[in-house]
């Protein structure tokens, strides 16, 4: 392959190397240009290996690592039980074999691209990267927050593996934590600081938890939960500011009540804004992400976004025509990357995958098949009083989406039935002693 | 050096090596073994990493957890006696594992 010595380049220069270097190379066209490293991107190298494209591949990232999986960045990372080297994609040796050139350290900042989807790709090193055909898989940053004092030192964002490192190396510099923001990050974290020992406060601004992605009896439940196992949650909270310990580093949070929270660590997990900029340089349409159609085009025809950062089609069967959704979540980067290939490739296929989420908080498994939004009537199946239970969520008596926690069986149950375009009546669905995967039938209206 | 064979459908059996500590799925993953697809990167929460375990070798292997055993009823090809979901089985120094990948797995 030919590509070897650019990946060598890369993985040498650091970014202050690269930048000091201020020399301007032209690589070799590649037949895929790939910008972003994160699942989506890699997800996105494979599958056009598995659909036969035979072009050479270039997958840039902007971190200095190994393209790696995020999810345990907020667990079992943090909790010390896997290391980065579990996380990482594939081995050197994959890339290689593959004709997939790594760049590491790549930031893109402009991209000029002809009608016939061409184009060159310009880094903010003074590398040029020409490529036949790009994709953005540029996913999404964390949203900040802007109080004053949000800048102190003491106040982390956890989105990538620096982050992760970074607060892992500070694990023994505080005793106080407080996470703003109630969702999944939020609440991951907490899981685990509050396991490691540390007294850990929740600050959430709406008034459940995971408001975004649950219904209110899932929400109830994780606040209880959480709360018996020892996390401070404090719902409806309005942050007015994070003090200063005088020294530029955080001492705790200030609400507009005039509670004062103690905290030497402050997390923010308040959700994510996609990164469009390039796609507004390009003149492709935008709004809450890369608008794409259903086969992960953007709007100029040939410029492929997948993942975080596409607003697509909403993918479940039987949703209404025109109604589109931006996922944030593994199984999306991985479904959605897999329907560009196929695209890419000349074998078009409709996204058909089932989204699905999952989290993992302390002792709780929370599985979620489907989306749930629209959604006009719910059915709870309580399996026992021990935190065993579903939520069914129908939108004009058709099933669209669960909250499953700690029963798999339901959530394996619904996912398959969604997949299948099948139904499960409401009327039999709350008898908990009923399994749900009996109770499978195909839909009398498809679509 | 700890060794796992990975047999596809078609008869085809890869030898991988592998690091003690980590799991029969990151070894596969890791490799680009095709037939583990291993979305949810090992936490126990979406059972595309199901392999069927030479039965001579089930005896080996950790009991399974509750939950692995639940997840195991959700696989697309239907779970036999030798299920396992990899990720929950972990390489040792002197593992020398032979397993069979389902057909699909989504």
């Amino acid at each position: 392959m030919s590509t070897t010595q650019e990946s060598t380049t890369a993985e040498a220069a650091g970014s202050t190397a690269a930048t000091a270097a201020g020399t301007s190379t032209t690589h070799t066209e590649t037949g895929m240009l790939i910008v972003g490293a994160s699942q989506a991107g890699v997800q996105l190298a494979i599958s056009l290996r598995g659909t036969g494209f035979e072009e050479p591949i270039t997958l840039l990232g902007e971190e200095d690592h190994r393209p790696y999986q995020r999810p345990a960045l907020s667990k079992e990372f943090l909790q010390g039980k896997v290391d980065k080297e579990n996380l990482i994609f594939r081995s050197a040796e994959y890339w290689d074999e593959h004709d997939i050139t790594l760049v590491k350290n790549s930031r893109i900042e402009r991209i000029e691209k002809k009608p016939d989807g061409s184009g060159t790709a310009l880094a903010t090193d003074g590398q040029e990267h020409p490529f036949l055909r790009i994709a953005l898989a540029v996913g999404a940053r964390a949203r900040p927050l802007q109080v004053p004092g949000a800048d102190l030192t003491g106040v982390s964002y956890l989105r990538s593996a620096d982050d992760a490192l970074d607060l892992k190396g500070r694990l023994d510099e505080f005793t106080d934590v407080v996470v703003i923001g109630g969702g999944f990050i939020g609440l991951e974290v907490a899981c685990s600081l509050h396991g490691m020992g540390k007294t850990t406060t929740v600050l959430e601004h709406g008034s459940r938890l995971i408001g975004r992605a649950v219904g209110e009896e899932t929400s109830d439940y994780f606040l209880k939960a959480h709360r018996e196992r020892g996390v401070d949650i404090v719902l409806n909270s309005r942050v007015e500011s994070l003090v200063d310990s005088g020294n530029g580093t955080v001492s705790g949070v200030k609400l507009e009540d005039g509670t004062f929270v103690p905290a030497q660590l402050v997390i923010v997990g308040i959700g994510v804004i996609p990164n469009t900029g390039l796609a507004e340089q390009m003149g492709l349409e935008v709004d809450n992400g890369i608008v794409v159609d259903g086969y992960a085009l953007a709007s100029d025809g040939s410029t492929i976004a997948v993942g975080d950062v596409a607003n697509m089609p909403n993918p479940l069967p039987g949703s209404p025509e025109g109604e589109r959704i931006r996922l944030e979540s593994v199984n999306n980067a991985i479904e959605h990357a897999k329907v560009a290939a196929y695209s890419v490739s000349g074998r078009r296929e409709e996204y058909a995958g089932i989204p699905w989420f999952w989290s993992n908080q302390a002792d709780m498994k929370l599985q979620i098949a489907g989306l749930s939004m629209g959604f006009d009537s719910t059915v709870v199946r309580r399996v026992d009083d021990k935190g065993k239970f579903t939520v069914l969520y129908y939108r004009e008596g058709q099933i669209i989406a669960a909250d499953c926690v700690n029963t798999p069986l339901d959530f394996m149950a619904v996912r398959a039935a969604l997949g299948k375009n099948q139904q499960i009546p409401a009327e039999a669905a709350a008898d908990p002693d009923v399994m749900l995967k009996s109770l499978v039938v195909d839909r009398e209206d498809t679509r | 050096m700890p060794t796992v064979h990975f047999t596809d459908t078609e008869g085809t059996t890869r030898d991988i090596d592998a690091n003690p500590g980590d799991s029969v799925m990151e070894t596969a993953v890791r490799n680009g073994v095709p037939g583990i697809v291993a979305e949810c990167g090992g936490s126990l929460s979406c059972a595309t990493c199901h392999v069927f375990v030479a039965e001579n070798q089930l005896d080996e292997l950790d009991e399974m957890s509750e939950m692995e055993d639940e997840m195991l009823y959700g696989t697309t090809e239907d779970r036999e006696d030798n299920s396992r979901l990899s990720c929950q089985l972990k390489i040792t120094e002197d593992t020398d594992l032979h397993v069979t990948t389902p057909e699909t797995q989504v």
